[in-house]
């Protein structure tokens, strides 16, 4: 198979936004590979509206969204392969493929993007006890179910999590004629949006009980029904707070896992809390021409941020392929604490940077009346006011170039502060 | 009239099944759920014991050597997967080492071969993550590991080429000696679009009962020879193939006061599984996990390997075993009724047991019939191909002649349409998404079907001609969608 200069794993708003711009950037030959049938990755199951209000300043549905990006990249001729598996990403950056009409295929690239996106946490890693019957599916399945092949996977639904594929889809279920009968969040604050709670949940009167688990699940072949408890401050269950909703379906919203099986073969390095692979300023892993964006990376909250992340990635991939790569660059690390989960990148290189980078994170508690604060060698140099941080929505810093010039920078932290 | 009837088409039925099919007969498989391994034989440790548990002169010991010294060349045969790994009983610094030495000589005295006991310098370089505290451990070279499915699916099968007949979602209601053969009335059931399918009456010159939980109810209905069965509930979690190498050998625990512990074992497919609990439950159909139970297997399973990456669990699941008052398997025919064969009390060591019983009582039976030997019987069976044990040319030669093993399906365990639909079309295929799971591991991994379920579903409707109302997780009243949108 011939040779790319850049190869990009998914076709998903990572990917697609990552092409246009190393394109965009001078390099001409790419591929994308797509396992799906489709360009578009999740956005084509996603046809509610509220994309794209950062990108193109308007509401657009998924499939309207990703539509804008596959254009973008039909107009500059962009080579790509759908019902494409890529089987494994070697650190030389040889990418092996397979598909049904060229087989099983090499292609060695000079650069690699992992754009492969993430899936959801299942039943099984959640360890909910019960049998295990037809009608317990993940949020993103019953989606697709529903929105792709127009078939209803339940008439009575519970939900666990209240992640925002979960709280879109009480909404979903309730308007092609299912009842909704309650979202129980394990936290004491949900995993969503805030606009996703009042949109789809409050203006459907369905309770959202916080700081509630599943602990049993009912019925042989198909659910019958679904217990669920309170937890404790250590989410545990406390016995004797029991309900049991009768229903035929236990839709799973508990979070997302970046897909990072194929970095993993790449030798790429991953952080523990994101399950994404560690990147500097460029996006760039810590295999020399691999870089990641979008899902695989970390979990975001908007496509639109993806596409801004993979954009840049596609830029220094294209760079990279330009221009290869300096040895022995200053290296500053950016670290996340009080409150602050991760960051992404986790190191910065002050002479390679552009002028500014944005450093994105979560934090891993509802923090209200609070600040974020960025330090260098604990001297602050931004501080940025909040009524409320909550862990459903992503949060960014801008990092100025001109900050970082001192060569005795040791590092760079970012934390949450209570303000009076 | 049917020479045999087998009820149950578990690992022990469908083994005993396609050895009687070494014999001209008229014989049929009864199985209550819709597909073959749908109840004991899914849900267990999928372990080929050695042979040294069982007491010395025990069914179980008996059947265990035997079954287990068959394994190898049945897996060549069948085309199932079989890996023998070498198992460990380990032995903490607070247990009696003259246990193990026991377990040593009992297991010689049922003829298995190799044993022998290890010191903690050998065991810390054989086996790095056992825990500090395993001061020796009893070594079985001829301990393997298997896939339970497969290897059920395989005999199924292949006694399904060589003529017998299998009887899906038929439930046993009564069974009755008439004269000199047996009557055995099917119970009616509603399918999974709620049509009534009546029962009817099989007449049979020789009934087999390998009804696994349920084969006290069987015999009871024909026998005064009242056998008694508790469903002993094992639960277990299945971990991540990332982690599936943090131990090489499937270890034990030596047995305490406080019960046989947990193994903590790779599977063949290159996962990890941790488990069982041991709990007698009341309910035949107890198969659910429970909190407690999960719980408890950190702690089980701490004392014989350190940090058992539990976090990595991609499912849970149980199993329940029949245990039999006697403690021991009930083989054979009954005293007091004539051609009426028990392969009751199935418990473990019941998968390693399953080859050898399957011979003993085919020959028994073969022999009270009269049964002459089938000429045109065919004991090679081929497995759903494994397109990643192909080497590149050959791979892509195949995608070149079908085109479907070039599209993956699975994306976790890699599975192709190709594979998917062999699964399908293939004698006694896989009706149900469970069924097309434990054929070709599709749903078997991390993501536990989130993504493949909607294709495999499509691919049930074309290639099974079921509609999508029709197609199930696990049979029954499973269905996965009601309707169309706005239609339900």
């Amino acid at each position: 198979m011939k040779h790319y200069d850049l190869v990009i794993v998914g076709g998903g708003p990572a990917g697609l936004a990552a092409a246009v711009a190393a394109r965009d950037n001078g390099i001409d030959d790419i591929l994308i590979l797509e396992r799906d049938n489709k360009l578009g990755g999740i956005l084509n199951q996603c046809i509610h509206n509220g994309f794209g209000l950062h990108t193109f300043k308007e509401e657009l549905t998924g499939p309207e969204y990703a539509s804008r990006f596959i254009q973008q990249v039909l107009e500059r001729g962009i080579d790509y392969k759908m019902n494409t598996m890529v089987m494994d990403i070697s650190p030389e950056k040889v990418v092996t493929a397979m598909n049904a009409t060229d087989g099983m295929f090499t292609i060695p690239a000079k650069a690699v993007i992992l754009a492969m996106g993430c899936r959801e946490r299942s039943r099984g890693a959640l360890n909910i006890p019960g049998y295990r019957p037809a009608g317990i599916f993940s949020a993103g399945t019953a989606q697709r179910l529903v929105n792709m092949e127009g078939q209803m996977p339940g008439k009575k639904v519970v939900i666990l999590g209240s992640g925002d594929i979960g709280l879109i889809m009480a909404r979903r279920m309730t308007l092609e004629g299912a009842k909704v009968e309650v979202v129980a969040e394990l936290m004491p604050y949900s995993g969503g949006l805030k606009r996703n709670i009042v949109q789809c949940l409050q203006d459907f009167d369905i309770p959202l009980k916080l700081s509630h688990t599943v602990v049993n699940i009912e019925g042989k072949e198909r659910v019958e029904a679904v217990t669920i408890a309170k937890v404790g401050p250590d989410r545990r269950p406390i016995p004797g707070t029991e309900e049991r909703y009768e229903c035929d379906t236990l839709l799973l919203s508990c979070g997302l896992i970046p897909e990072n099986e194929l970095s993993k073969g790449s030798g790429v390095t991953l952080n523990p809390v994101t399950s994404g692979p560690v990147v500097n300023d460029a996006l760039e892993t810590s295999v020399e021409g691999i870089f990641a964006c979008g899902n695989v990376l970390h979990v975001h909250d908007l496509v639109d941020f993806v596409s801004q992340e993979a954009a840049n990635a596609g830029a220094y991939a294209a760079r990279y392929i330009r221009q290869g790569e300096k040895t022995d660059v200053r290296t500053v690390p950016v670290r996340g604490i009080d409150g602050v989960r991760y960051t992404v990148p986790s190191t910065i290189r002050p002479e390679e940077m552009q002028d500014t980078v944005t450093v994105r994170f979560r934090v891993g508690d509802v923090y209200r009346d609070s600040a974020v604060v960025t330090c260098i060698d604990g001297r602050e140099i931004s501080r940025r006011r909040k009524k409320v941080f909550a862990p459903g929505e992503m949060e960014q810093v801008i990092l100025k170039k001109e900050d970082l010039a001192d060569a005795k920078i040791g590092e760079i932290t970012i934390r949450i502060e209570k303000e009076a | 009239m049917y020479d045999v009837a087998i009820i149950g088409a578990g690992v022990v039925g469908s083994a005993i099944a396609r050895e009687l099919a070494r014999y001209r007969v008229k014989a049929c498989v009864i199985e209550r759920e819709e597909d073959v391994c749908s109840g004991t034989s899914k849900a267990n440790s999928a372990i080929v014991h050695a042979g040294f548990d069982a007491h010395p002169g025990s069914l179980k010991a008996k059947y265990n050597v035997e079954g287990s010294k068959m394994m190898e060349k049945l897996s060549e045969e069948l085309d199932f997967p079989y890996k023998k790994n070498g198992s460990l009983v380990v032995c903490t610094k607070d247990q009696d080492r003259n246990s193990l030495e026991g377990l040593l000589l009992q297991g010689r005295e049922n003829g298995v071969e190799g044993l022998r006991i290890l010191e903690k310098e050998e065991l810390e370089t054989m086996e790095p993550n056992l825990s500090e505290d395993v001061t020796c451990a009893l070594y079985a070279p001829t301990g393997a590991i298997c896939c339970p499915f497969q290897m059920t699916i395989a005999f199924a099968e292949n006694a399904a080429d060589n003529g017998i007949s299998f009887f899906m979602n038929t439930e046993v209601d009564q069974v009755e000696r008439v004269g000199d053969h047996y009557e055995i009335k099917t119970k009616a059931k509603e399918n999974s679009t709620g049509s009534q399918i009546a029962g009817e009456v099989l007449q049979a010159r020789a009934v087999v009962n390998a009804a696994g939980v349920y084969a006290d109810v069987i015999n009871n209905m024909v026998s005064e020879r009242k056998l008694h069965i508790t469903p002993r509930r094992g639960q277990y979690e299945l971990l991540d193939k990332a982690v599936g190498d943090h131990v090489s050998h499937t270890v034990f625990q030596l047995p305490t006061k406080m019960g046989k512990g947990v193994l903590v074992t790779p599977t063949v497919h290159g996962n990890l599984l941790v488990g069982p609990t041991a709990e007698d439950v009341d309910d035949k159909e107890g198969t659910n996990t429970t909190g407690e139970g999960l719980e408890s297997l950190g702690a089980m399973s701490a004392r014989s390997v350190r940090n058992v990456p539990l976090r990595q669990v991609i499912t849970s699941f149980a199993g329940l075993r029949a245990h039999e008052d006697g403690n021991d398997f009930v083989i054979g025919e009954a005293e007091d009724a004539k051609n009426f064969y028990n392969a009751a009390g199935i418990e473990s060591p019941g998968l390693s047991s399953a080859p050898a019983i399957g011979v003993a009582l085919a020959t028994e039976i073969g022999e009270k019939l009269g049964l002459e030997k089938n000429p045109s019987f065919e004991g090679k069976r081929k497995g759903i191909l494994n397109p990643s044990a192909l080497s590149l040319e050959e791979r892509n030669a195949l995608i070149r002649k079908q085109p479907a093993y070039g599209q993956i399906i699975c994306r976790c365990e890699n599975v192709t349409e190709g594979e998917i639909v062999d699964a399908i079309t293939r004698t006694l295929g896989a009706r149900s998404l469970d069924g097309v799971k434990r054929r070709t591991r599709a749903g078997m991994g991390r993501c536990q079907a989130g993504f493949c379920s909607p294709r495999v579903m499509e691919l049930l409707e074309k290639h099974a001609g079921l509609s999508p109302y029709e197609v199930t997780k696990n049979g029954g009243k499973g269905v996965l969608v009601y309707g169309q949108n706005k239609e339900i």
